[in-house]
């Protein structure tokens, strides 16, 4: 492919995105970004989740179409029609989430989709030849002929990786492509990397690991709610400039509610600890204790894998805890179901609202009302007016822009969903919130406003603990930061710390 | 008829789950707008369609997978299917064969010749027993629906060849000195005219609906189908109300196989073969989503009847009954085609 860019220059744009704009309904997830890909360098995107990294990467692998905008293609204006379309001009992408078949080989996943044909059908030992020679640059010691279901999950991740990079594309987008890698792994990724500049390959590189991400790249591009905030060469870059564009100057999700005094000890955690379902003897959650006031607020921080979920899922009775007791309000729940500890005032507002939080067939007002049901049956039946009643106090409580109880749940915006799921657990009066991740997905405003109802619920006696992967949202209403790592509690803060101390009791920073 | 019927069983889901949207009413009126149709065609086509008789006759026949397909309904609500309803019927109907020819503890060296009210509470129980073990295996053991009742559709099936050898129970009507007589009274006898077993048909479509709209358990079905996880997270009791949903369907394929041995007097051991395939299109042709959380008993109704008053139409107007296969299964696939445009046009556009 250098014979076929001969005239191209290492640092030249050979593909440059124009005015990217798209919308999914009445959600914006891009607002006209510019964007420019150079030739056998590395660009690397920064930005929170939400902010329109994986959409961008999205149109610009020919997965989705963009609602305006241009693709210049090597000085060509084009059309990605769709990934094949992509590929065929030489952009591939290795997707944040895994999209292998688990159940194949590693040598039939890598080539799915384009089998080497033979003479007699496909040529199965070409096909293992180029696997093996894959996995030797990758210093990987994987067999082609392993179920991709055997491997562990790292592992997967290099598969995925090898897949993109047997494809010989021009332009490489690695969307997250260390999440699940070990420190050792990390490296090797980066000599292929390096390898492939160097042979005037063009990567995009996405990564929440900023420092890591820093020892790759060549360009920095900042995005912050679909716009392009900052962009500049590695020259001019540092950590901190990072942060500061990517969360902004006046960035303000609140401060820890205060003039109110914290009560008895709400929820009181004792080494609790979690199964990984899959390995035997690894913990998810290993051995933690906390205890949380009501009125308190607490944020736990930690990197993807550190065992937030897991924790919260746990205390929420959707897990079963191998050790380890619940104490809510002074009495003991680690045995029982999920409606009771509901019942007694612990909720939990699940990560992906979509999957755990919101059913699609049912109208706002009946997701609103849902955890609730019991609290307006009477005898046998519903109670219309009771519910009606606590459907429109809640709409109006956490704001949900809606038209109505009535409105399809499909109707409104990702911000507005997640109130909805908040809503639903708030109308069971919990004395204990469990919130993971409640800013994934939504918009700034929207963000704000779920902090403000948090701070809200606290200075009227909830005990808030919510979960984040962004350090600023630890650095808002939080009374009590906790950093998880590996399943256990590496630091505790209180709300004076700075981004960098959080940062690194997460791990982040040592991850490369 | 047919009118009444459509508005008693509109009744029961009139006071239904709040909002009455123009998406709904669309999606329901299509079945309904169907049924029409072929009333207004076979009428046309044979004077003797349109009269009252043909239509209570007509809806007799309805009766039978009518009420599975109740059942079948809140299986299918709750994203599973049950393909032993079929089964349970002919089991539940041998059962109370059995139980009309009397029972001999040979221990006191006595026959118990229960009443019939006694045999239709036994054999109800029965079903629901039936029901249950496939809500056990599909909610404890996490054996795939498809699977659970197919295993349990076979068993039963079985069984009730076992138990009769093949044969069929052909006296069943008792004798008065016995004090079980009153058997043909499902199957035979008319309230006002209507058949009883329209009347009960009736009565489970009410309760269903009434309980489907207003009852937490049918909200609880319709979110645990609708999204199991976040169902669970809510608080809602997703494997009990699993469990309930089987069980329900297993004592409604009992009532069905009460009402059919009745109007037969006679209860056979292969009754009611690939009748769940009939009631599971019911549910389909209603508008209920195989991916549940979607449905209404309204709409199952109108399916049932759409399919119960084309095939009875056909062999009234003389067309052979293997051109009855081929239209009901056109009018099945073409009921799923449009539940496919209409959910798949859904969820973004409003």
């Amino acid at each position: 492919m250098s014979a076929a860019t001969a005239k191209v220059q290492r640092g030249d744009v050979v593909l440059a995105a124009r005015n990217m704009a798209k919308s999914y309904g009445s959600v914006h997830a891009l607002k006209g970004v510019n964007f420019d890909i150079h030739h056998g360098q590395v660009t690397t995107l920064f930005g929170e989740n939400g902010a329109g990294k994986s959409t961008l990467m999205k149109i610009l692998s020919g997965v989705v179409l963009p609602t305006a905008g241009q693709i210049i293609l090597d000085g060509q204006p084009v059309v990605l029609s769709s990934s094949t379309d992509a590929r065929n001009r030489g952009i591939s992408i290795i997707h944040q989430e895994l999209s292998l078949a688990p159940n194949l080989s590693v040598r039939d996943n890598i080539f799915m989709g384009r089998e080497i044909m033979g003479s007699t059908g496909v040529d199965f030992a070409e096909e293992e030849r180029q696997v093996r020679k894959l996995m030797t640059d990758l210093e990987e010691d994987i067999d082609p002929l392993t179920l991709v279901e055997d491997l562990r999950l790292g592992q997967q991740q290099i598969v995925e990786i090898a897949r993109a990079l047997s494809v010989d594309s021009r332009i490489l987008i690695m969307d997250e492509p260390t999440s699940a890698l070990s420190a050792t792994e990390v490296d090797i990724l980066f000599k292929v990397i390096r390898d492939l500049t160097s042979k005037g390959v063009s990567i995009v590189y996405i990564s929440h690991h900023l420092e890591e991400a820093l020892q790759i790249t060549d360009h920095a591009v900042v995005l912050r709610d679909g716009m392009l905030t900052a962009s500049a060469p590695r020259a001019g870059i540092d950590l901190d400039w990072i942060v500061r564009n990517m969360v902004g100057e006046n960035y303000d999700l609140g401060s820890p509610p205060t003039g109110h005094a914290f009560g008895d000890v709400a929820l009181s955690v004792r080494d609790l600890s979690v199964p990984d379902p899959k390995g035997a003897g690894f913990n998810l959650v290993d051995r933690l204790s906390l205890d949380v006031r009501a009125g308190e607020i607490v944020c736990i921080y930690g990197l993807m894998g550190a065992g937030r979920t897991e924790l919260l899922e746990t205390l929420a009775g959707r897990l079963r805890a191998s050790g380890g007791q619940v104490v809510l309000e002074g009495r003991e729940i680690s045995h029982l179901p999920i409606a009771e500890r509901i019942a007694r005032g612990l909720a939990l507002v699940p990560e992906d609202r979509q999957r755990d939080g919101l059913v699609q067939t049912m109208t706002v007002g009946q997701n609103l009302s849902l955890a609730s049901i019991r609290s307006f049956t009477r005898g046998f039946f519903t109670h219309r007016r009771m519910e009606d009643r606590i459907v429109d106090e809640t709409i109006r409580k956490v704001t949900v822009k809606t038209s109505g109880g009535a409105a399809a749940i499909g109707s409104l915006s990702g911000g507005n969903q997640q109130k909805v799921v908040i809503g639903k657990m708030l109308a069971t009066n919990p004395k204990v919130m469990l919130l993971d991740e409640p800013s994934r997905g939504i918009d700034i405003g929207a963000k704000a406003e779920v902090f403000r109802l948090l701070a809200e619920g606290a200075r009227q006696g909830l005990a808030v603990v919510y979960s984040t992967s962004e350090v600023g949202e630890c650095l808002s209403i939080a009374h009590r930061i906790i950093v998880m790592h590996k399943g256990r509690i590496s630091a505790e803060f209180d709300s004076t710390v700075t981004k960098e101390k959080i940062m690194a009791a997460s791990g982040e920073s040592v991850a490369a | 008829m047919s009118d009444t019927s459509a508005t008693r069983t509109s009744t029961a889901k009139s006071a239904s789950s709040g909002g009455f949207s123009i998406g709904r009413l669309l999606l329901e009126g299509r079945a309904f707008f169907a049924l029409i149709a072929i009333i207004a065609v076979f009428s046309f086509l044979s004077p003797n369609y349109f009269t009252v008789g043909n239509f209570l006759i007509m809806a007799s026949h309805v009766a039978i997978f009518g009420i599975l397909a109740i059942g079948m309904l809140l299986v299918i609500l709750n994203g599973g299917i049950d393909l032993s309803v079929g089964s349970i019927l002919a089991l539940s109907g041998v059962i109370a064969g059995a139980l009309m020819q009397g029972v001999e503890l040979s221990t006191f060296g006595v026959i118990l010749y229960p009443p019939v009210w006694a045999v239709v509470v036994l054999t109800c129980a029965f079903g629901g027993f039936v029901g249950a073990i496939n809500g056990v295996l599909i909610a404890w053991f996490r054996v795939p629906a498809f699977v659970a009742t197919l295993g349990v559709m076979y068993v039963a099936r079985g069984v009730a060849l076992l138990m009769t050898n093949g044969l069929t129970y052909n006296n069943l009507s008792g004798r008065p000195e016995l004090g079980n007589t009153g058997w043909d009274w499902l199957g035979f006898n008319r309230l006002a005219g209507v058949p009883i077993s329209v009347l009960v048909l009736a009565a489970l479509a009410i309760l269903t609906g009434v309980m489907l709209s207003r009852s937490a358990f049918g909200r609880w079905l319709y979110a645990s189908g609708g999204n199991e996880r976040a169902a669970d997270l809510s608080g809602v009791p997703v494997k009990r109300v699993q469990i309930i949903v089987y069980t329900l369907s297993g004592v409604l394929s009992a009532i069905a196989g009460l009402v059919l041995s009745s109007q037969l007097t006679s209860a056979g051991p292969t009754a009611g073969t690939t009748y769940e395939l009939t009631a599971i299109a019911a549910v389909v042709i209603g508008g209920a989503a195989l991916t549940g959380g979607r449905g209404t008993v309204r709409g199952t109704m109108l399916g049932a009847f759409v399919i119960g008053f084309l095939s009875d139409g056909l062999v009234i107007i003389g067309v052979s009954s293997y051109w009855q296969t081929v239209f009901t299964g056109a009018v099945i696939v073409l009921a799923v085609l449009m539940n496919s445009i209409q959910y798949g046009g859904r969820g973004r556009k409003n």
